[in-house]
């Protein structure tokens, strides 16, 4: 197999999650890009980064802060490793579980499978953004509801809800089944989560 | 000296109460601090290189191209040339550089040369592997084949659990750095023991246990997968030292961790058990077999729970070459229900009983907690109301989607560990405890607030709880339901203590025995006088401007724990047999652990294990690919977790009152773990009229079962 060939990894894979994204076409932010080269490519401007790091600036719960990393890391990997934001978690790493939401133009998102190069002029929320000095109703009906346990999945569960909640003050049960199935839990709470979205909903949970 | 007797219902303020995590906050906001969140000054990314056999001899590692890559700042060798690998995924060089990609690219360029060689994956047909099948010893009670000679009605089965994997979402790992010139080691871990792992690193390392500290804030979860350092533990702090002592962090990747770091043996079996044409249960046979990776996998205790008079069981561990087993949630209760009672279920329908009359006649079979089976059948059956939704075997219903019900029964020990804290009361009130323990996410951290908070009259906020540090009093690690009854006894011992120390400096001033006081209310005070006491502070003063602090520990005075608990669980499930895709309606657990510390984590643990349960019993199947030996879904797409959608109705009945709290604290993390794959077992051989013989009951096999195929 690949034992003398760094590249067979990825070519016994298909796609691998970096050419993936490379080639995903996520729209690129139409504000100022900075730290990239400015090439025409099939009529059309394309900033093109790399191979080295890319310095550009991420604005994350308000706060612009600048990042200096290369083009393949994602947004979850910037925000955990070089701006020490860690509520969302690395579970999964390529889209399935959602421990990883995160708010990005007020739409939840799956920062593991989004780079941080493609993040930029969009306004990044995450969990950390969510208490003052009390909790949000729907951080306190998970605490009130018990929808957590060993609570690696609850910060990722919590932006996922904060959006669905968002669109759908008021849901039912059902309602919740329905729309929360992207994110996954291994403790088994999502008995207190639906629980506690409901509760939040009626108790016009809102941020 | 103090009465070691827990408070009986009517003085408790907070034990046995629904009390909310007192971490929960920290957990909702983002705040909590797991291993894998932790970015230590100047830390390194370790990265594992991993063998892509199931089996091979590492002929040659060349770390040359690597180790001269800008970045990389330690490389070594993990498994040396000459030496064999076992299963797919295993480490065999490691590299650690200054950010993560580079240590990706670093981690690819390590040239390994193997010599592949013969694999096995199989873990079902006993034939085929050879000599990797090795039988146990037969184990006899009475005279089975006698009994089986004599018996009225014979009914047989298959029935069995595939391999799963623990699946945590922190995947294992660690950060490793050393201190004071390479003499001391710094390793924050992903763990269940945090006392346990310094023991561990120390003979790898060669370097004293005492000079290893451990530290662990927030686990995102073990489920009896995260007892050891790992080889990448141990890893991280060589290539540490490699790197001048720079902090190295080796996070698992989800395919390693899926692949090597957490797996539930298989167990299938083929199950002969006889009756009276009256129902009396007599006889039993069982021949099991299954795999628990290269070690073989441990013998179910078959049969579970039900203590059948004649009987013989037979088990095969099959050795091969998919990862190694970790002890998973009660290890083999769950494949021993689902085997034992698949075959009551199967002999209930073959003497065309219902099985919730059966094994109510046969619940002297049961043992010495025969009368709290029957009083949770009892409970359980009211809940799902089961004699208005039971029918024979095979809903007769029009349609495609046919209704049937489940039941199962369980047990485990889960007597508290060895387990040590010291309680700080200082002069200004403030009161500490320290423990070397670990909150899993079962709410460890408030139990101890809860115990020490009632027992010294405070509110709970008054408490301040520090565990996760190896530098505290050792207690043991949190597997086999043994957390709470350590931990809880512990603290309980510690603050009766502590309050007869207070009571000696307070009783003077208040011209009472020390005997004559009490603390309630945030008061110490004089037994039957209110008015004659002091504010806790005020108490505070009384001790001479000096803290005190008091070692508590278990095993101690007084039976204040126990082992041993009962259980049941019942199902109700809708299967369409035109798809194969079986949907919980609704799910009953009446569950005993004698004396409840918090009833709201009790319940959510409870909950949680109804939610694992559908998830191992409908969805979680480890494949392996046999040509190559490699595990084909190392990853959350393909190996499926339950979602929110799921889980259908859940109800949770506890077990409370005097006669539970007489028993004292008793585990909780496994009992309700067991039962889930039988009922829903159960419950779908009720609906379709046939038996589906392996877990996970997935379309595939629902379907295969319904064509009478074997799955």
């Amino acid at each position: 197999m690949h034992d003398d060939d760094p590249d067979a990894k990825e070519r016994e894979e298909g796609v691998s999650r970096r050419t993936f994204l490379k080639a995903s076409g996520i729209p690129l932010a139409a504000a100022p890009v900075l730290g990239a080269k400015m090439v025409r490519a099939a009529e059309a401007d394309v900033a093109v980064y790399g191979p080295g790091k890319a310095k550009f600036t991420l604005t994350v719960n308000g706060q612009a802060r600048a990042v200096e990393v290369e083009p393949r890391v994602t947004l979850l990997d910037a925000l955990r490793q070089d701006l020490d934001i860690t509520g969302a978690k690395r579970v999964c790493d390529r889209g399935t579980c959602g421990a990883c939401t995160m708010l990005v133009d007020g739409k939840p998102v799956y920062a593991c499978s989004m780079l941080a190069i493609d993040a930029q002029g969009r306004k990044i929320t995450t969990v950390e953004s969510l208490a003052g000095t009390t909790l949000h109703p729907l951080q306190q009906a998970f605490v009130e509801k018990d929808g957590l346990q060993c609570g690696f999945c609850t910060p990722g569960f919590v932006m996922a809800c904060k959006a669905f909640l968002d669109k759908n003050p008021k849901p039912t049960r059902a309602d919740v089944e329905k729309g929360l199935g992207g994110n996954l839990c291994r403790c088994g709470t999502y008995a207190g989560i639906r629980e506690a979205v409901v509760a939040a909903g009626q108790g016009g949970a809102r941020g | 000296m103090a009465d070691y007797k827990w408070p009986e219902a009517g003085k408790r303020t907070l034990i046995g109460k629904r009390v909310a995590r007192t971490d929960g906050p920290d957990k909702v906001s983002g705040r909590a601090k797991y291993t894998y969140d932790l970015n230590r000054p100047g830390m390194l990314y370790g990265k594992i290189v991993r063998s892509p056999h199931a089996h091979a001899k590492v002929v040659s590692v060349d770390l040359t191209a690597a180790q001269a890559m800008p970045g990389v700042k330690a490389a070594l060798v993990v498994q040396q040339p000459g030496t064999e690998v076992q299963w797919a995924w295993s480490e065999v060089a490691a590299v650690a550089a200054v950010d993560e990609g580079t240590a990706e690219d670093a981690a690819r360029a390590v040239k390994v040369v193997y010599e592949v060689l013969p694999h096995v994956v199989n873990d079902y047909d006993v034939k085929a592997v050879g000599e990797n099948a090795k039988p146990m010893a037969e184990q006899v009670t009475g005279e089975p084949d006698k009994a089986f000679a004599e018996a009225e009605v014979v009914s047989e089965g298959e029935y069995g659990c595939v391999v799963m994997t623990h699946c945590c979402l922190e995947t294992h790992g660690a950060i490793s750095e050393w201190e004071d010139d390479n003499k001391k080691l710094l390793v924050h871990i992903s763990t269940q023991a945090v006392s346990g792992i310094a023991g561990q690193m120390a003979e790898p390392l060669g370097i004293p246990a005492g000079d290893i500290r451990v530290k662990q804030d927030h686990i995102g979860g073990g489920f009896g997968s995260k007892f050891g350092p790992d080889k990448q533990g141990i890893i991280s702090a060589q290539l540490s030292k490699l790197a001048g002592g720079k902090p190295v962090k080796i996070m698992l990747e989800r395919d390693a961790d899926q692949a090597t770091a957490g797996m539930r043996p298989s167990i299938y079996g083929k199950v002969k058990i006889g009756a009276k044409k009256d129902g009396t249960i007599t006889a039993w046979q069982s021949e099991t077999w299954g795999t628990g990776g290269i070690g073989g996998g441990g013998r179910p205790p078959l049969p579970y729970v039900l203590e059948v008079p004649h009987r013989r069981s037979l088990h095969t561990p099959i050795s091969n070459n998919i990862g190694p087993a970790r002890a998973w949630r009660a290890p083999n209760h769950p494949q021993a229900a689902v085997i034992t009672y698949g075959a009551f279920e199967d002999l209930a329908a073959t003497l065309n009983r219902d099985p919730y009359d059966l094994l109510m006649q046969n619940i002297a079979m049961t043992g010495v907690r025969s009368n709290f089976y029957k009083e949770e059948l009892e409970i359980a059956a009211k809940l799902i109301d089961w004699k208005k939704n039971w029918h024979p075997r095979g809903d007769k219903a029009a349609g495609p989607v046919k209704r049937g019900l489940g039941l199962s029964i369980h047990t485990w020990g889960g007597r508290g560990h060895n387990s040590a804290g010291d309680i700080t009361m200082q002069p200004d009130g403030s009161v500490e405890l320290k423990m070397g323990t670990q909150d899993l996410g079962v709410g460890t951290r408030t139990a101890l607030a809860i115990v020490i908070a009632d027992t010294l009259g405070l509110p709970l906020e008054a408490i301040n709880v520090k565990i996760g540090d190896n530098q505290y009093p050792p207690s043991g690690g949190s597997g086999g339901s043994t957390t709470i009854g350590g931990i809880s006894s512990a603290a309980f011992r510690g603050s009766l203590d502590l309050l007869d120390q207070l009571y000696a400096k307070v009783a003077p001033s208040l011209g009472v025995e020390p005997t004559a006081l009490e603390a309630v209310g945030g008061r110490v005070q004089v037994k039957g006088d209110p008015s004659k006491g002091l504010s806790w502070k005020e108490a505070a003063g009384k001790l001479g401007g000096l803290p005190i602090t008091v070692r508590g520990s278990n095993p101690g005075p007084g039976e204040l724990i126990n082992s041993g608990v009962g259980g049941v669980q019942m199902a109700d499930v809708s299967v369409d047999t035109e798809t194969g895709r079986v949907r919980v309606n609704k799910l009953v657990a009446v569950q005993d652990c004698g004396l409840i510390v918090n009833l709201k984590l009790t319940e959510s643990q409870v909950l949680g294990s109804l939610i694992m349960g559908v998830s191992y019993a409908l969805y979680e199947e480890q494949v392996v690919d046999p040509t190559s030996g490699r595990m084909l879904n190392p990853n959350m797409e393909f190996y499926k977790l339950a979602g929110i959608g799921d889980i259908g109705e859940l109800v949770v009945h506890m077990m409370t009152g005097p006669e539970h709290d007489s028993r004292g604290v008793i585990g909780i993390g496994e009992p309700p773990v067991v039962s889930p794959g039988a009922v829903l077992s159960n419950a779908v051989a009720n609906a379709i009229g046939v038996r589906v013989p392996h877990i996970p009951l997935s379309p595939r096999r629902v379907l295969g079962a319904l064509e009478g195929r074997q799955s």
